[in-house]
């Protein structure tokens, strides 16, 4: 609408407006250059005392944390200084969740289940993080932290049962594969809805704050989801309560197709967001495993004794595709997994094994086979079980259980409808399975 | 000593509350008896609630148990959800329920599917408390019945209280209850029942036998509707606000309605809906909410699926008009005495 009383009629002399819509370095088939991206040596980074107040943290929220250094040593003060086992073990639950990806993503292929998703690339922000905390610590994951459950030793039968959907599937074939759940093991049920665990995990950790309890929570998000307004409740509540929490932003570059640049990774860093709130701050490389751990433990040390939520970015790359039903090729050069500067935290991990003369090839070799044996074992098993493509395994009634905790009437006569339909599609029975 | 202890007896069997009183009563019985009970909200803590209904209970029951949040429904909600997962049993205020929607995406994708989709590992036990409708000038968004929005939700409960007795002992029960509860409370007759009149004087509470609430503990099962009065001609479903409006018209007009209030919608009691309409052949639905695709639709679709033939005439349905609340014009769009009225004589013409 024009002012009325512009002599010029709407045409001004300022300048055009124009809109910025981000757009991302490469594309598919653009040579890959990342000399942008600062990676600072490992070890430079100093290491504030765990009750340090939270803005002391401003710099490490514009720095990356790392201690693995390009010589395969650990180093500075973030230095978790693991003992050999530890660590042999942590690249144990990270290449037994590779092997788990890989094989669930060609069952996937072969139509054993409609749907996956692979953690490639990311094991360590799961793995060390969850190895971490307490095995009561609460963990609220998005659906990228398989690895938590691989480390708290969920077997992985039921992961593939509920994978498949199948007879032995916990959650009934209700829930869509991959979206796990185990009360047992400290790991809060998986929405589709993103983002919606990062404030619940901060409502968690102010119940344990309200009971006296000594247990924390931890939640998981990527950067894409960090534009949900969930993500601005739950910093604030974890800032206005002082909540036992930690909330780390799975920075892996992508959300699907779209590039950090739309989650607004393009004017600062995701950790730097903790500043606004009051919140304490760390920027991680998320591929060095012993940095992952030794934040997550700085962060458990520091909610654990009441000094404060911290928001940890761990930067990262998802180097597959977002999932069965993605191809990266479409948006993003695929030489970007290749060129990554911060390689691959698996194989990052097991140089600093050999480095230290803790572990060999053969023995990393022998250990993948293992891996990969393990994993066709408990597929085998699971499969006795039934896969998704021989249809439904489990009885019709229980549809309609679980909306509430006793069954309305409503719900009582649709399940008898459901029943007799039933009967009326398979006179001798379900098929067999 | 024996006249006066009678008297505090009798002045215990005849004390009244408004419903404000009533629903602090509830909370704070609830916060004494069970120590996972959590009260939070936008200024529920020390100032005690913008409709005074947490007045007291901060200073009682300590900081922890019962706070003040940041402006941030979906916050709210959220960290309820996070709380129940945990073992508590939060009840969460929406300061109105025009206000609830930043939080729909938690109550609908969350707390209502968490039992569900974790086949009973987690549950939500939250009982969401909101005050709502119309009929006291408030506009667009202090005005708005959304109960349609969350019965169409499975695995929330929904529950209106249309007096200070049942918003005591139906808070009570949806505390208790596992499933999380959306707790509608009509703001409009917070202080007193509303004949529909709105040039006519509040009559407060204190004079209404409904007003009678028992001190300490007692629970009105979720699911069971309430016969209001017993009558012939015709079956009115209805709740909150409505059931006093529209018992004043069949009172004033002599239509010998029988009146049910639903007092829950979901779980409905459909067994009360049938038994009634079976028995008078005509029912009118009567609510604040718009028209198209509320409640009255779903109650409507069951009266004719499950008594048709009983029916002497069409479901009437008398409710807000497919408009936004509108300020100005508050009175003529609240379905008031005229409206209800001539539903009312054309169910009994046709």
């Amino acid at each position: 609408m024009t002012d009325p009383a512009d002599p010029m009629d709407g045409k001004t002399n300022r300048p055009a407006l124009s809109l910025h819509v981000p757009e991302p370095r490469f594309r598919p088939g653009d040579a890959v250059d990342y000399s942008h991206l600062a990676i600072p040596p490992a070890g430079a980074q100093p290491r504030p005392d765990e009750g340090c107040a939270a803005a002391e943290t401003a710099p490490l929220c514009h720095d990356l944390i790392r201690v693995l250094g390009d010589d395969d040593r650990a180093h500075g003060p973030w230095d978790p200084k693991l003992d050999a086992d530890t660590l042999r073990t942590m690249l144990g639950h990270m290449a037994l969740t590779r092997a788990f990806d890989e094989r669930m993503f060609r069952g996937q292929r072969q139509g054993k289940t409609s749907f996956y998703m692979k953690c490639t690339g990311e094991e360590a922000t799961s793995i060390a993080a969850g190895m971490a905390l307490a095995a009561d610590d609460m963990v609220f994951p998005s659906y990228r932290q398989q690895g938590i459950l691989i480390a708290r030793g969920y077997p992985l039968v039921e992961m593939i049962n509920q994978i498949y959907s199948n007879r032995g599937d916990k959650l009934k074939g209700r829930q869509l594969p991959i979206m796990y759940s185990s009360r047992e093991h400290s790991f809060f049920s998986i929405s589709g809805n993103l983002a919606t665990q990062t404030p619940q995990a901060v409502g968690w950790a102010m119940a344990s704050a309200i009971k006296g309890d000594s247990r924390i929570a931890a939640t998981w998000v990527g950067e894409g989801s960090t534009a949900e307004g969930d993500f601005h409740s739950a910093c604030t509540f974890a800032a206005v309560y002082n909540a036992p929490v930690i909330l780390k932003v799975v920075n892996n570059q992508w959300a699907i197709s779209s590039f950090s640049g739309f989650a607004g990774a393009e004017r600062t860093t995701f950790a730097a967001r903790a500043l606004g709130y009051g919140l304490a701050g760390l920027r991680v490389d998320g591929n060095d495993a012993l940095a992952v751990y030794a934040a997550e433990r700085w962060a458990a040390n520091r909610a654990r004794a009441n000094a404060g939520p911290t928001l940890i970015e761990y930067f990262s790359y998802r180097a597959e595709g977002h999932s069965t039903s993605d191809d990266p090729s479409g948006y993003r050069s695929a030489q970007e997994r290749e060129e990554w500067p911060l390689g691959d935290p698996i194989m990052r991990l097991k140089r600093h094994l050999i480095a230290l003369g803790e572990w060999d090839e053969e023995r990393q070799e022998a250990m993948d086979r293992q891996c990969a044996e393990q994993v066709k074992a408990a597929t085998k098993e699971a499969e006795k079980n039934g896969i998704l493509g021989h249809g439904m395994h489990q009885p019709f009634r229980t549809m309609f259980e679980d909306v509430f905790e006793e069954l309305p009437w409503h719900l009582q006569e649709q399940a008898e409808q459901a029943e007799r339909e039933r009967k009326i599609k398979f006179p001798e029975g379900l098929p067999r399975q | 000593m024996t006249q006066v202890a009678e008297r505090e007896a009798e002045a215990d069997t005849d004390r009244r509350l408004n419903m404000i009183e009533a629903i602090n009563e509830a909370l704070d019985i609830m916060l004494q008896r069970d120590s996972d009970v959590i009260v939070m909200g936008e200024d529920v803590g020390y100032f005690g609630g913008v409709f005074r209904c947490t007045a007291g209970l901060q200073a009682k029951h300590g900081k922890t148990r019962v706070f003040d949040t940041p402006i941030s429904e979906c916050g709210i909600i959220a960290v309820a959800v996070g709380m129940g997962a945990y073992g508590l049993r939060p009840v969460p205020e929406i300061q109105f329920a025009d206000y609830i929607y930043p939080g729909l995406d938690q109550l609908v994708s969350e707390a209502a599917r968490l039992r569900y989709r974790s086949a009973g590992e987690y549950i939500s036990p939250m009982t969401v408390r909101s005050p709502f409708g119309g009929g006291i000038f408030g506009g667009q968004t202090h005005s708005q019945s959304p109960e349609a929005i969350f019965t169409h939700v499975a695995g929330l409960k929904t529950v209106i209280p249309a007096t200070p007795y049942d918003a005591k002992g139906l808070l009570i029960a949806a505390i208790e209850d596992n499933d999380p509860v959306i707790f509608f409370e009509p703001k409009r007759i917070y202080n007193g029942p509303f004949s529909g009149y709105y040039d006519r004087p509040v009559e407060p509470w204190k004079r209404f036998d409904d007003a009678r609430v028992p001190g300490g503990y007692y629970r009105i099962p979720l699911g069971q509707a309430r016969t209001v009065r017993e009558g012939e001609a015709m079956t009115v479903l209805t709740y909150g606000t409505m059931v006093h409006v529209t018992e004043a018209v069949a009172r004033e007009k002599g239509v010998d309605a029988e009146i049910l209030d639903l007092r829950t919608l979901v779980p409905l009691d459909i067994e009360a809906v049938e038994k009634s309409v079976q028995k008078t052949g005509r029912c009118l639905i009567v609510h604040e909410a718009t028209r198209t695709s509320g409640f009255g639709a779903e109650l409507s679709a069951l009266v004719q699926e499950r008594c048709f033939y009983h029916l002497e005439a069409p479901v009437e349905r008398v409710t807000g008009f497919d408009t936004p609340y509108p300020h100005s014009l508050e009175w003529a769009y609240f379905p008031g005495p005229v409206r209800i009225g001539e539903a009312m004589d054309k169910l009994l013409q046709d």
